[in-house]
């Protein structure tokens, strides 16, 4: 009656095994580390000795995966960052005004003139023409430079609107092509915010898109989200504009498609340059930090063939005329141009620190952020709490254990020394697959993971009550074990489903630590599930075939 | 000899005063909800917006100092609290400074926070921030609305899975149990004004997981009864399930508790209130499933006829073997 085939033995065995090898990296959790550093090192080409000794710490053939502590534990900076998309909106009509402009100019004879009303949002064109008349003519002109896009819900769609009344046009763009800008912008933002974090070189950050238009970064080890903040938050939006003119306030009347610009470096200057720029930092190749010929910082950049044709037409028929490079609407440095430039490579010099010269280099290289960012949530936790946490979760968790293992000896006996083996072997396994899947364990996770302990025991409890039942009306030891696990196990199975339930809840409306918590419950009532009735059943078995009691105290 | 929590057969009467708990609970449940309602909870910045600081100085702490020297920044509300925990050490002195949300929708700035710094050094020099959490108004709207989302979601799924398992009868005792557990337990939360935060959330959905854990057991017995007693009166299947598992219940319950216990003495002040959460809904939990989920069973009636399934504990799980 109380038989489990050999195989199903052999497989459970396994099972435990697995699971303690798999945990067992992070009770070595320095080490471990180290040592996968090192290989990670030594892989990418630094073989040094010291990388070496450092690999040979830990044995290549065991397994070396770590549970990801969370950053309430290991420290770090956390930061929620929203895109504002809208931005892109302005940027694609600014660039645009020059071609509507161009497109309308050869039709003056039947629309008048035009101008572009600057009281307009700023996601928008409004043209005002003095002969409304010719409004059809000009909105037939417009209408052709608008390119159809791709959409799921159907062709026909283009790119920007145009409508027109009485002597005024407003060009937008349509509402398929908002859509499909905005996703295109936080995608954008997303992998130049990655190139940026990877360019400073930190360990496991987490970069992810959260609904619609936000960013989750999280970066452990960090000291501050300011600091984070000082990596990713700029903008660097590098263009290079023809300078109209020279401005000592920055209320200064600009006119119609130029606008006023503070200096990056001399208080009180302003330039007034043209808003459509002559090449953007999006055409750039290379930055690198240098020096200019008199030995001061500076940075050497590359443009692509198409920047490099535009640069280099402009230089040609602009020589003598001052042009600005602009960093995030401030003026770096306005220079003369002294000649034709035409390889498409340049050097910017302004008032630079070395650092500062190879930060914008960096900066550059990453390419620009599309848009700005606001941050809509900031977490900075110190090492030293998340230490505190640490050590604190040990020892509650230890103590949690210990009386729990030592009131299951007392109420059951024998029998609570078989569930306290498959209670130890839970654990192992939580702490194994949390490091196989590279879950991340958080301080609520830790929580988690002592209720589990606290709960874990509950199937065999129920499993011993009612072998105790069993007993009680008289049925014989093997008869009763096996009915007290029979029955126990709808009990069992409806109780484990329900909180199941709740923790894949959590796992889905929750974000961070409260995420971690879901983890380790799941885990914990799938591992204590097993345990309870795989591994102590086979205990119970196997000593049952040893010893062949005649009458069993539960 | 054995260590047990309850006696080896108990045959208490759990229903000679059924409406006596029924009104306890409603009075307590009240009682919880006109102090929700009067004082309301004390957020914490997570649904409220805001920033916390954790300082840590080594000297003695006056918040009336604290208060005094950030006063001159102009952040509107701020609060201070003075930290302990027994595992402190001894020139370890913590607070907690929390400051509104500001009018803008983004985070607080790094200035500000700077500004914060530099003005409390000056009453506590070397004053270290060791963690600043900052959340704009903007996502903490969103966050409560997710919340009370997962909550409610939380306690529909169960109500259609129990009503899977049982009869729609068992469903509604457990909901009215589960109600009734997060409802104390917020109750308690905002008669202590213990700070309301997102972790506080995943441990109310923890409670009601456990309460419906011991509701369960409870139920699963009182279906099996109720096949093998067919002439028996529902109030005596129902005590007599309820007295079967007690042990159990007891058992749970205390190795639970005593896990829990530890974590909140030992497992320090940053998750006190999760813990101290649950086990408000463990206690409500056990006391729920036994004077609540069941009495509501016994009010509502339930089917007696289970006469279809052919197994002893009729249903697909009962064919599993090891």
């Amino acid at each position: 009656m109380l038989q489990i085939d050999t195989w199903k033995r052999v497989l459970i065995w396994l099972a435990c095994v697995a699971g303690l090898l798999a945990a067992l990296p992070n009770a070595f959790y320095s080490r471990v580390e180290q040592h996968n550093d090192a290989v990670a090192a030594i892989e990418l080409g630094a073989d040094t000795p010291a990388n070496q000794t450092m690999a040979n710490q830990w044995p290549t053939w065991m397994p070396s995966g770590l549970v990801n502590l969370g950053l309430d534990l290991r420290g770090g900076a956390h930061l929620l960052a929203e895109v504002k998309v809208q931005d892109v909106y302005e940027a694609r009509m600014d660039a645009l005004w020059p071609e509507v402009r161009n497109a309308l100019r050869g039709e003056r004879a039947t629309i008048g003139t035009f101008r572009r009303d600057s009281e307009a949002p700023v996601d928008q064109i409004r043209l005002r023409i003095s002969q409304p008349e010719g409004l059809t003519q000009a909105m037939q002109i417009l209408r052709g430079l608008a390119n159809p896009i791709q959409t799921l819900t159907g062709a026909g769609a283009n790119d920007i609107e145009i409508i027109g009344s009485g002597n005024t046009i407003t060009i937008q763009l349509s509402d398929a092509e908002k859509l499909a800008t905005d996703d295109r912008t936080v995608r954008q933002s997303l992998e130049i915010i990655r190139r940026r974090i990877d360019e400073v070189g930190t360990r496991e950050p987490t970069i992810q898109r959260q609904g619609a238009d936000r960013i989750l970064i999280q970066v452990p080890g960090i000291s501050s989200a300011a600091e984070l903040k000082k990596i990713i938050g700029t903008t660097a939006q590098l263009t290079f504009n023809p300078v109209v003119g020279r401005a000592s306030r920055a209320e200064e009347r600009a006119g119609v498609g130029n606008k006023v610009v503070p200096s990056l470096d001399q208080p009180g200057t302003f330039y007034i340059i043209e808003a459509a720029p002559v090449v953007t930092g999006e055409e750039l190749v290379d930055a690198q930090p240098a020096f200019d010929q008199n030995g001061r910082p500076a940075v050497n950049f590359r443009f692509n063939t198409s920047g490099a044709r535009k640069f280099g037409d402009y230089t040609l028929e602009n020589i003598g005329q001052p042009f600005a490079i602009v960093l995030d609407d401030e003026v770096i440095s306005a220079p003369v141009i002294q000649s034709h430039i035409p390889g498409g490579s340049g050097i910017i010099t302004g008032n630079f620190s070395v650092e500062e010269s190879t930060n914008l280099a960096i900066l550059l290289r990453a390419g620009a952020l599309p848009a700005e960012l606001e941050f809509l949530e900031e977490r900075t936790i110190g090492p030293e709490l998340g230490q505190d946490s640490i050590d604190a979760g040990r020892v509650a968790t230890a103590v949690a254990f210990v009386g729990v293992l030592v009131f299951m000896v007392l109420s059951y006996g024998l029998f609570g020394i078989f569930a306290n083996v498959a209670l130890i072997v839970n654990v192992c396994l939580i702490f194994g697959v949390l490091s196989a899947i590279g879950g991340t364990l958080t301080l609520p996770g830790i929580a988690g993971i002592v209720l589990t302990v606290g709960m874990a025991v509950d199937a065999n409890v129920l499993i011993f009550e009612r072998i105790r039942e069993e007993i009680k009306s008289g049925r014989g030891p093997a008869r009763a074990i096996d009915e007290g696990y029979n029955k126990a196990l709808s009990a069992i199975v409806d109780a484990n489903i329900t909180t199941f339930i709740t923790a894949v809840i959590l796992f889905a409306m929750g974000s961070g630590p409260v995420r971690g918590f879901a983890v380790t419950l799941g885990l914990g009532i799938v591992t204590s599930v097993f345990t309870a009735i795989f591994v102590t059943r086979l205990l119970v078995v196997m000593w049952f075939e040893r010893r062949r009691p005649k009458t069993i105290e539960v | 000899m054995r260590l047990k929590l309850v006696p080896e057969k108990t045959s208490f009467d759990f229903f000679s005063r059924w409406k006596l708990w029924l009104g306890v609970s409603c009075v307590l449940m009240l009682v919880g909800f006109v102090s929700f309602a009067i004082q309301g909870l004390n957020f914490g910045i997570d649904f409220r917006g805001g920033t916390t600081i954790r300082t840590e100085a080594t000297t003695e702490i006056d918040v009336g100092q604290y208060r005094a020297a950030i006063a001159p920044l102009e952040l509107g509300d701020v609060s201070i609290t003075e930290v302990f925990d027994p595992q402190f050490a001894a020139d370890q002195h913590v607070a907690m400074v929390r400051i509104q949300a500001q009018a803008d929708g983004e985070a607080l700035s790094s200035d500000v926070i700077a500004a914060v710094q530099s003005a409390l050094d000056t009453v506590a020099p070397g004053i270290k921030f060791v963690s600043v959490e900052s959340v704009g108004p903007k996502v903490s709207g969103e966050l409560v609305k997710t919340a009370v989302l997962a909550v409610l979601l939380a306690i529909g799924a169960v109500l259609v899975y129990i009503w899977l398992r049982f009869e729609w009868q068992f469903a509604v005792g457990a909901v009215v149990a589960l109600v009734h557990d997060v409802i104390l337990t917020i109750g308690i939360f905002s008669e202590l004004q213990i700070k309301f935060d997102l972790a506080i959330i995943a441990a109310l959905l923890t409670i009601v997981g456990y309460s419906l854990n011991d509701t369960v057991v409870v139920f699963d017995r009182v279906r099996e009864n109720l096949r093998r007693y067919k002439k028996k009166p529902l109030s005596e299947v129902l005590n007599i399930s309820i007295n079967e598992t007690l042990s159990r219940t007891m058992m749970t319950s205390v190795t639970t508790l005593l896990a829990l216990i530890s974590l909140y003495i030992l497992g320090g002040d940053v998750i006190r209130g999760f813990v101290f959460a649950m086990i408000c809904g463990v206690v409500f939990g056990t006391y729920s499933s036994v004077f609540v989920a069941s009495t509501i069973l016994l009010w509502l009636g339930v089917k007696r006829d289970w006469s279809k399934p052919s197994t002893p504990t009729g249903n697909q799980f009962a064919n599993v073997d090891a």
